[in-house]
């Protein structure tokens, strides 16, 4: 990891200069976006981002996900180089730099630009052979960290809530029917302004990208408006405008939950269970917003996950 | 939760934004504080035909469709304490 981030660095820089050995008047150069253990390294220079990928990461799946990302310039941003290079035994690709949502102002977040920009990459074709949309295998990590953490008085709840949904959900079988490109792991962080500033927004990360049921890129604005933490107004806003874009995820009118309610109750488990590590690892209790996933863990149990098609009370 | 009078398990339904529980076993219904009057006004604005000249006052605020397992609505939402700083970060991240 010490030796990575001065390598990573130097390919960013790299990648930002024609020719490296002038003097670079860069804004902000080497900036470190994300260094998290175990998982992706992000280091930014000038006009250019370099992503070390998580060490995991297989070659041949990142290899089709960035070959979605170069053909789908409209919804995804594009790599500068479709094909990664190897930088101290990690799978590194470089990236234009886009402008971020702002973490301060999250209620200016462009919530119909994200649903479109879904909508599109769900009606997109996917290449043969692109693997399963990460999700699922997301949320099921996620709970093998509560589980290694140990007894936890919110613990039972969250595991109770995980057993109820069904197999697919936990990454134990594929999906039942709904295939479909995916993001695999949207949130406010995987929208970025390219050209910076200025430009139209684009998708990025596409680590977790791959085929299965859309509704799962839906589901964490659902879980977020169903535990009450986003308000109604921007719920419809972003359903409203997944629905006038064509989304394939929900039906075109009426209760979108038999189809959101699934992924949904994943998201909140899987966000449940990483808060429950995140509070104990820093030595606290739950705040009200952790509480508050917890608690739809707790109120899920005594509700029956709806079927896809159907099903509604 | 289990039902007061024959004690099966009750089951959560959310109804209009009004969050109600229901015995499996005998069907009975149990409201909690303030949930019938909710479910008054909504009946009561289904039941009266639309203003003619002069609306009286706004209609309150219609809740989009939530699940059954979902927090309730009407006043109860944490985004009332606009953008907690937990949730400004769960905004952003995996």
């Amino acid at each position: 990891m010490n030796a990575l981030l001065p390598a990573l660095t130097a390919t960013a820089r790299a990648a930002a200069h024609a020719n490296p050995g002038t003097n670079c008047r860069c804004p902000d150069p080497d900036t470190v976006l994300a260094d998290r253990a175990d998982d992706a390294v992000v280091v930014r220079h000038g006009g250019v981002v370099a992503k070390a990928h998580d060490p995991g990461t297989d070659p041949a799946g990142l290899s089709l996900r960035l070959t979605v990302a170069a053909r789908l310039p409209d919804v995804l941003l594009a790599p500068l180089d479709p094909a990664p290079v190897t930088v101290h035994g990690r799978q590194v690709t470089c990236w234009p730099y886009g402008t971020p949502v702002d973490p301060d102002t999250p209620w200016d977040a462009p919530w119909e630009a994200a649903a479109s920009l879904l909508a599109r990459l769900h009606r997109a074709p996917a290449p043969a052979g692109l693997p399963a949309m990460r999700g699922p295998a997301k949320a099921a990590r996620a709970i093998r960290r509560l589980r290694m953490l140990g007894p936890h008085p919110a613990a039972g709840p969250v595991l109770r809530a995980w057993s109820a949904l069904p197999a697919w959900a936990r990454a134990e079988a594929p999906p039942p029917s709904a295939r479909h490109l995916c993001h695999g792991d949207l949130h406010l962080g995987q929208l970025v302004r390219h050209p910076a500033d200025t430009g139209p927004w684009r998708l990025i990360d596409v680590d977790d990208l791959g085929v299965g049921d859309p509704a799962w890129d839906l589901a964490r604005p659902a879980a977020w408006y169903a535990c009450g933490l986003l308000p109604p107004d921007e719920w419809t806003r972003f359903l409203t405008a997944y629905r006038r874009e064509g989304g394939p995820a929900v039906p075109a009118e009426g209760d979108p939950w038999p189809a959101l309610d699934v992924p949904a109750r994943a998201l909140t488990v899987q966000t449940a269970a990483l808060a429950v590590v995140k509070s104990h690892t820093q030595g606290r209790e739950l705040d009200e917003v952790e509480q508050a996933m917890v608690d739809a863990c707790v109120r899920m149990s005594a509700v029956a996950p709806e079927l896809t098609h159907g099903g509604a009370i | 939760m289990q039902c007061p009078k024959c004690h099966a398990p009750m089951h959560t339904y959310n109804r209009n934004g009004v969050q109600i529980e229901q015995c499996s076993g005998c069907r009975g219904i149990f409201l909690d504080y303030g949930e019938l009057e909710a479910l008054t006004r909504v009946e009561a604005q289904w039941a009266q035909p639309a203003p003619q000249a002069y609306p009286q006052q706004p209609a309150p605020p219609a809740y989009p469709a939530a699940p059954a397992w979902g927090a309730p609505h009407g006043g109860h939402g944490h985004y009332g304490h606009h953008r907690h700083k937990s949730f400004g970060h769960m905004l952003f991240s995996s």
